[in-house]
């Protein structure tokens, strides 16, 4: 399945693009989609953390994708 | 004027304290983040801010609710600035109210602590010669 992410920060930096498209097993888990990105992009390892959040929620690497989730890439914040 | 706020606007302190006044409040307490000139003794020109809105929201009215139930707090005001900030200007204000100043203080140092450990909010630091994004690196 096709998955879209979009990224904030420096993530956006990393990918040099604000969204993309990747392709993903059907059983894919947020944690493939982890390893997938910094095998292609290894400058995402060096960031002091990588949070994912489906549907404006934070999720853990087990959390099982569906094509329509609205998946984002979530750098170390920094507000305030 | 929403309570939860994310704007490009300047914020306003002043309309935020209002928004939480009421007859039996003993206290407000408002923070007020600003644009600091330097980082480590390096100049800094300004600021630039960006956020996952929908998810910012959602995240700040957590933190609103929490500490509205923790403390027993009659309201709780968050406004986030974003885009670019010029030095001294507002980027961030909570603002709340109790009956007694204890909850009210106890409140707004949790609000803002949680704020920066878990609202998708991002600021770059813009310098002479170059820019960073902060916390971005161990």
């Amino acid at each position: 399945m096709k998955i879209e992410i979009t990224a904030f920060g420096i993530a956006k930096d990393i990918l040099q693009q604000k969204q993309m498209v990747l392709d993903c097993a059907d059983s894919a888990m947020v944690g493939d989609v982890r390893a997938q990105l910094i095998q292609n992009f290894p400058d995402f390892e060096k960031l002091a953390s990588l949070k994912f959040a489906v549907n404006t929620e934070y999720v853990s690497d087990d959390y099982q994708l569906k094509s329509n989730d609205e998946v984002v890439l979530i750098p170390p914040v920094s507000g305030g | 004027m929403e309570k939860i706020y994310v704007t490009a606007d300047k914020l306003d302190s002043k309309a935020c304290t209002e928004m939480v006044t009421y007859p039996g409040a003993g206290g407000i307490v408002v923070f007020v983040g600003t644009v600091r000139d330097q980082t480590k003794g390096k100049k800094v020109k300004h600021l630039e801010f960006e956020s996952y809105e929908p998810m910012a929201i959602k995240e700040m009215s957590k933190i609103a609710e929490d500490a509205k139930v923790k403390w027993g707090l009659h309201d709780m005001v968050i406004h986030h600035r974003v885009g670019l900030i010029p030095i001294e200007e507002e980027a961030v204000v909570i603002a709340c109210s109790s009956a007694h100043r204890k909850e009210a203080f106890a409140a707004c140092e949790y609000a803002i602590d949680t704020l920066k450990e878990s609202v998708p909010i991002w600021k770059k630091e813009i310098f002479e010669d170059g820019e960073v994004w902060v916390s971005a690196h161990p």
